[in-house]
């Protein structure tokens, strides 16, 4: 019953375009010609099939993007695809601060061009009782983490959301409190399923998927997988994380995938992958257990849900 | 112009006005058209289409107070049967389409979860004015209870205000702007029969 995240092939066929142009020559005119070659994404999904749980099948582009909670461009779960198009997603660098060895300004390209971009695909699970499955391209979290050199006081990991109301016409309300934040706990963060995604269906990281680049955390309610990242802080900690804040009684820090904690306004053992009518079981740990258990042992799950 | 005829006859239109949303959606659903998530997006729209009219209704009834205005009356009983259509179809939406008939679950979704307890109760005390809503049935009870009766279209509307309110995870404008509506049409009515309480009795 797993998605075969540890059979990891390196990201060949769908090249993420930024890691392409990059790799190329004059960024101008190949940009061109990548974006008509990745115009044909949907046609040769198949690419992605081999990673697929027998019980899953891919949802499609359209469905991935036109179907978002990211409230940074409104709350109705169609905004993000009719709002997000005056977001500017390059440049980009993401700040690196608290408990490291050298706090820093790091540019994505040359984040990108320290790891490896790979193929994911992922059963999201969202707090609200619907699922998908996705292809992303991302690289291990744990790779930018080595990278920086935390120190070992560092317990907690803590992202930031971008804050742009003039593009991102969300956080001209104040519906959460902007920035939208999250956190993992250090051996969350290093666990190999975890990512930084930068593209899916071999397209660069759509604006309302949380371009240019995101968490996923694939066992865990959508809501974890924080967007549109400028910001990882180190922490000795427990972070405070935006929906913990604004609804302790629902919403926990760990949020893990468990049909056994119902939310107070949705059961959580039924789910509806979008584009079936019937629902299904929701699996622990959305079907991931077996790769995350171990990091949960010793917690009560009802308690620290 | 604002006559009770010209209104009766306008009757028809108004009818198919408000009918036609419905088979919009229905048509939608049926080949496809209503999203990524059509189960969902049939039960918001037609769930807030009842509360739209449960509020219509009611402000039907403070309206028609205003002397030019006061044969919209005449478009009351309609416009809540309609209003009960809704939540009919919302609450079938969501027995049927959205959990299939598992009644196990749906009776401890209804007991569990107090948006789903919000709404149901709201459901259940229009029961009773949607299956009252002809002449013969105020013969038969007396203008009194009859009246008495439709007094729970208050609590049925406050009820259907919270269940929206519960729903919405964050920026709750809407349902407080529906909530606010409903209090201020409430207030009305007590002060009306404050102030002329012979007419009360």
């Amino acid at each position: 019953m797993k998605i075969l995240s540890s059979e990891i092939t390196p990201y060949k066929t769908y090249l993420n375009r930024r890691k392409f142009i990059k790799g190329s020559l004059a960024s101008a005119l190949l940009a061109t010609v990548s974006s008509s070659a990745l115009a044909n994404h949907n046609n040769d999904s198949s690419i992605y099939n081999k990673y697929l749980n027998e019980n899953d099948k891919l949802n499609s582009y359209e469905e991935i993007t036109t179907y978002n909670n990211f409230y940074e461009f409104g709350t109705h779960k169609k905004h993000p695809h009719l709002n997000s198009g005056d977001f500017k997603p390059t440049p980009w660098s993401i700040k690196i601060d608290g408990l490291v060895k050298k706090p820093q300004i790091l540019d994505l390209e040359k984040i990108l061009s320290n790891v490896t971009i790979e193929d994911r695909v992922y059963r999201l699970r969202c707090v609200e009782a619907w699922s998908m499955v996705i292809p992303w391209q991302g690289f291990q979290l744990s790779e930018l983490i080595k990278m920086v050199e935390p120190l070992s006081s560092a317990k907690y990991v803590q992202f930031v959301t971008v804050f742009r109301p003039e593009e991102m016409p969300g956080q001209q309300k104040r519906t959460i409190i902007w920035p939208y934040r999250e956190g993992l706990r250090m051996d969350e963060a290093m666990n190999p399923l975890t990512i930084l995604a930068t593209g899916l269906y071999g397209h660069e990281m759509p604006n309302q998927n949380g371009a240019p680049i995101r968490l996923v955390v694939p066992w865990k309610y959508g809501f974890k997988s924080i967007k549109s990242i400028v910001e990882i802080r180190f922490l000795d900690t427990q972070p405070e994380t935006s929906w913990e804040t604004l609804a302790p009684w629902e919403y926990g820090f760990y949020a893990n995938v468990n049909p056994q904690v119902d939310h107070p306004r949705w059961s959580q053992s039924t789910e509806r992958r979008i584009g079936e009518f019937k629902r299904r079981q929701t699996l622990m740990f959305n079907g991931y257990h077996e790769e995350v258990a171990d990091l949960y042992k010793d917690l009560d799950l009802t308690k620290f849900y | 112009m604002f006559s009770a005829r010209n209104f009766n006859r306008s009757k028809p239109f108004l009818f198919i006005l408000i009918l036609f949303p419905s088979l919009l959606w229905a048509y939608q659903f049926v080949t496809g058209n209503l999203g990524v998530n059509p189960i969902e997006n049939l039960m918001d729209e037609l769930g807030l289409m009842a509360l739209r009219l449960i509020i219509i209704t009611l402000m039907i009834t403070s309206l028609s107070n205003i002397k030019i205005l006061k044969s919209i009356v005449v478009f009351r009983r309609m416009v809540g049967l309609f209003a009960f259509y809704y939540v009919f179809l919302h609450f079938s939406t969501y027995i049927v389409l959205d959990h299939f008939l598992d009644i196990q679950f749906i009776i401890q979704d209804i007991m569990k979860r107090p948006f789903i307890t919000f709404g149901f109760i709201s459901f259940i005390f229009l029961i009773p004015l949607a299956s009252t809503s002809t002449n013969n049935m105020i013969k038969k009870l007396g203008f009194k209870l009859w009246k008495r009766i439709h007094y729970l279209i208050y609590p049925a509307a406050i009820l259907a205000s919270m269940h929206f309110y519960v729903l919405v995870r964050a920026d709750k404008t809407e349902p407080i702007i529906y909530m606010g509506i409903i209090i201020l049409l409430l207030l009305h009515r007590i002060f009306k029969r404050l102030t002329r309480p012979q007419l009360a009795q």
